[in-house]
């Protein structure tokens, strides 16, 4: 469920109210909350790092109008979907997605038999939890309830991956806390830390076997090889601030920097060449 | 809702049930739909599953005319046996109808095929 440009939905009102009929039409007719919904899903189903070679049997958790399904359904995987909005699902139902859906409530717990599933993923659901929106709600209580329930349901080395848009530190620190005392491993995954827009924050968890590896975020590889430099660029930086000179606006250094700041932000850049920043010909 | 996801449904998600499993199947409405046969992804299905209660689900649903009571042994190369346990796990579909808890004969109601897990308050 992608962020409407109204701010955080989870504060308007519950989940099963706020994904409305009108709510749900939009993520079948807006092109734009279609390609971000894939977008994510692409990238959690790549954390996943499902087999190639065989069909797998995933859990989408907050499917809604199975979006992210399809994408699993492309890659050749079968997957169940739980959701807590009707009309969400009866969407999916109209666009005829070739998989399986219930409607349930993560807090309530997932209501399957243990070793069931090969993997889970959820795009922008998690922070419906942290809500209470009824008064016998507590939202610790209910991640726990949900990722212990969560983890039984998964085979053994399986991965969940959560795409989520946390409100604040607290709110992050409530959910993996409750994932870790579930007995799940893993932690954040970072796509873009640099960028406002285009950063993304996946929950990567681990249900037991071997220990795994946590995945990297993209866009994160030219920050480590400035951490390298660091105490080099800092002298620099220190000299230059003391004569009080940024590279002038327009010079090759000013082109570089500006470029290189959006790269690190995840945005389309063309590479740097010897025609970079370079004078133009005087023309007539 | 498919007989697969069936046979992966528990009600132990309410308060006081032990194994919640498997739950019984009282439908008013069942369908078949054509899906592709993918032989890799129902042998890999197989041990996951409950047998004797797909053989129960298949009865309740009276789809059970065609499924063998046991799994025979090497069912991987046995593409007539997947075959069968394809159409009842995959193409089989509960569209009205309960399912019901074995432990505290609570309904749970499946309408437009989707089976509503939701909870009251006193059962969580």
């Amino acid at each position: 469920m992608a962020h409407s440009s109204h701010g955080r939905p989870e504060r308007s009102a519950p989940p099963e109210i706020f994904y409305s009929e009108q709510e749900a039409r939009k993520y079948t007719s807006n092109s734009r909350m279609i390609e971000i919904q894939s977008h994510l899903s692409e990238r959690a189903i790549e954390l996943l790092r499902l087999p190639d070679d065989q069909p797998c049997f995933i859990l989408d958790i907050g499917c809604g109008s199975g979006l992210s399904g399809e994408c699993l359904t492309d890659q050749g995987h079968y997957w169940v979907g739980i959701d807590i909005s009707q009309p969400m699902l009866d969407v999916a139902v109209e666009r005829e997605i070739e998989c399986d859906l219930i409607l349930g409530d993560m807090g309530f717990g997932m209501p399957f038999k243990a070793g069931t599933f090969d993997g889970a993923i959820s795009i922008s659901a998690l922070q419906w939890l942290c809500n209470a929106d009824k008064k016998f709600h507590n939202p610790p209580k209910r991640l726990y309830q949900f990722f212990s329930t969560l983890y039984a349901s998964l085979s053994r080395g399986a991965r969940a991956i959560f795409q989520l848009y946390p409100e604040n530190s607290a709110q992050l620190e409530l959910i993996t806390h409750q994932a870790m005392k579930a007995g799940f491993t893993g932690g954040l995954v970072i796509d873009f830390p640099n960028s406002t827009k285009a950063k993304k924050i996946f929950l990567c968890l681990f249900a037991g076997g071997a220990s795994q590896q946590l995945p990297k975020g993209l866009g994160t590889e030219t920050t480590i090889e400035r951490k390298n430099q660091i105490s080099f660029t800092e002298k620099r930086e220190r000299v230059k601030q003391i004569r009080g000179s940024k590279n002038p606006k327009g010079s090759k250094n000013w082109i570089l920097e500006k470029k290189e700041r959006r790269r690190r932000q995840g945005k389309e850049v063309r590479a740097d060449t010897k025609y970079t920043g370079r004078k133009r010909k005087p023309v007539f | 809702m498919k007989l697969l996801t069936h046979n992966m449904l528990t009600s132990k998600i309410i308060k006081g049930v032990q194994q919640g499993y498997p739950l019984g199947i009282t439908a008013t409405k069942v369908d078949v739909k054509e899906v592709d046969f993918n032989p890799d992804f129902v042998s890999r299905m197989i041990p996951k599953l409950d047998w004797p209660a797909l053989c129960k689900a298949a009865e309740d649903v009276g789809h059970s005319a065609e499924l063998p009571k046991e799994v025979v042994p090497e069912y991987e190369t046995n593409e007539e046996f997947l075959k069968k346990a394809h159409h009842v796990l995959l193409q089989v579909e509960v569209i009205e109808g309960n399912l019901v808890c074995p432990e505290s004969g609570r309904k749970f109601p499946v309408n437009n095929g989707i089976p509503n897990m939701l909870l009251n308050e006193d059962e969580v």
